[in-house]
């Protein structure tokens, strides 16, 4: 289970979220995602040291089918990072918060 | 955290991790159990368990997870999230270095750090994680309706998870090296009387391709014949490689495939460091044998610690 602590995106406020000058991460999860829960911590940690500078939501990919689809996405946890509605670069799986700092990064 | 010392410290909260966390609490041992992700470990990317005992209708892996740390936590498991980058295993003061916050000192260390799924490593697969490339059917096989799909291996997890696939994949194609199965029996037969369930012997597979999505994956049988499968995915689950770039491999005596050798009762080579769970150096990797060892590490720091004092 992602965080609860994670605000949810849908597929109606996705493209206005996203298409802020703010970068935001969209982390895609499901809540019968193993990966996706145990990346969750990792994500909540970046929430709060990104705070202000990033806004990182989640997509639950089962009540939200029509953005998982436009973006291709075939494996969750898949995290996306957009800046002004474009995505600038994405990850696949549970990585590491390295990993996940190194994504961010390239949109700030 | 204030407190960085502790008499025993457990490295990893997959079934070895948290049974030892659990051992640890009821013993009142002085413990930290460290997690990087969240409990559960690889048993969350198993979508049913079926031979862990005292679950007759079997458990779904994250079910598992989930009960065995709230087992633990019942006890007043002391844990938190973290990353191990390195460790000092030299001296007797065990010494943890962390990404974020200092160093943890221990008496004892059990390492129950685990595995995770190895790649085929030919070209095309890297390129194409979490584009069709994927080595979790519990996490990905919904996005696979109706569609065709690769799974390669031949041991439990691949027929396992091959038959899984098979509630959302149209057919599903299983390519072993082998003419025979590694899996259990009853895996085998249910994966044989499965009508979606296909079967290539005696090949491998050498590349995935595709450009924004998998398209294909091409093998090559023993007779050294080349061919084409045209799939959506591909999902490869040929064993594991040990989580252990923590670790210090020379000084725990490392096995050629980087899991740690212990002794019956889990101790390694360092005294006072115990090894739990598929880090461990052995044949059977299952969630029973983690657990159980995960209960005789806990016991053997108990007797590392009397013996010290």
């Amino acid at each position: 289970m992602a965080s609860d602590k994670i605000n949810d995106v849908s597929d109606a406020d996705f493209a206005s979220i996203t298409g802020s000058d703010t970068p935001c991460l969209v982390d895609f999860w499901a809540p019968w995602c193993g990966p996706c829960k145990a990346i969750g911590p990792v994500v909540e940690a970046l929430a709060d040291e990104y705070a202000g500078k990033v806004t990182i939501v989640k997509m639950n990919v089962d009540d939200n089918p029509e953005t998982p689809g436009k973006f291709g996405i075939r494996a969750i946890p898949t995290l996306i990072l957009f800046k002004s509605g474009e995505k600038v670069d994405q990850v696949t799986g549970a990585v590491g918060k390295a990993q996940l700092i190194e994504l961010i990064e390239k949109a700030l | 955290m204030d407190k960085t010392h502790f008499q025993l410290i457990i490295l990893g909260a997959g079934p070895a991790g948290l049974t030892a966390g659990l051992y640890a609490a009821r013993a009142r041992m002085n413990h930290l159990l460290i997690e990087k992700g969240a409990e559960g470990g690889q048993v969350l990317l198993t979508d049913w368990i079926d031979n862990y005992p005292g679950f007759p209708d079997g458990i779904s892996g994250f079910e598992l997870s989930e009960k065995m740390a709230a087992h633990a936590k019942r006890f007043e498991l002391n844990s938190m999230f973290g990353n191990v980058l390195s460790m000092d295993l030299t001296e007797p003061i065990k010494r943890l270095v962390l990404e974020d916050g200092p160093d943890l000192t221990c008496d004892t260390l059990i390492i129950c750090s685990g595995a995770h799924p190895r790649p085929l490593e030919i070209p095309g697969e890297k390129e194409l994680i979490g584009k069709g490339v994927s080595y979790c059917a519990t996490c990905d096989a919904p996005f696979y309706r109706n569609m065709h799909v690769a799974v390669v291996g031949g041991g439990n997890t691949a027929v396992q998870e091959a038959s899984h696939l098979t509630k959302f994949a149209s057919k599903v194609t299983l390519i072993h090296r082998r003419d025979e199965l590694r899996a259990t029996k009853i895996l085998q037969e249910k994966a044989f009387a499965n009508p979606k369930l296909e079967f290539i012997w005696n090949s491998t597979a050498t590349k995935v391709h595709g450009t924004d999505g998998v398209e294909a994956l091409h093998l090559r049988n023993t007779d050294g014949e080349e061919s084409v499968l045209k799939v959506d995915g591909v999902f490869v689950l040929i064993g594991v490689l040990p989580n252990n770039e923590m670790l210090p491999l020379d000084l725990l005596q490392a096995d050629d495939g980087g899991f740690i050798p212990t002794d019956i009762e889990t101790r390694t080579a360092v005294p006072g460091v115990m090894a739990a769970g598929d880090i461990r150096s052995k044949e059977v990797r299952q969630v029973i044998n983690a657990a159980g060892e995960g209960a005789t590490a806990v016991l053997a720091a108990e007797q590392y610690l009397t013996n010290l004092s």
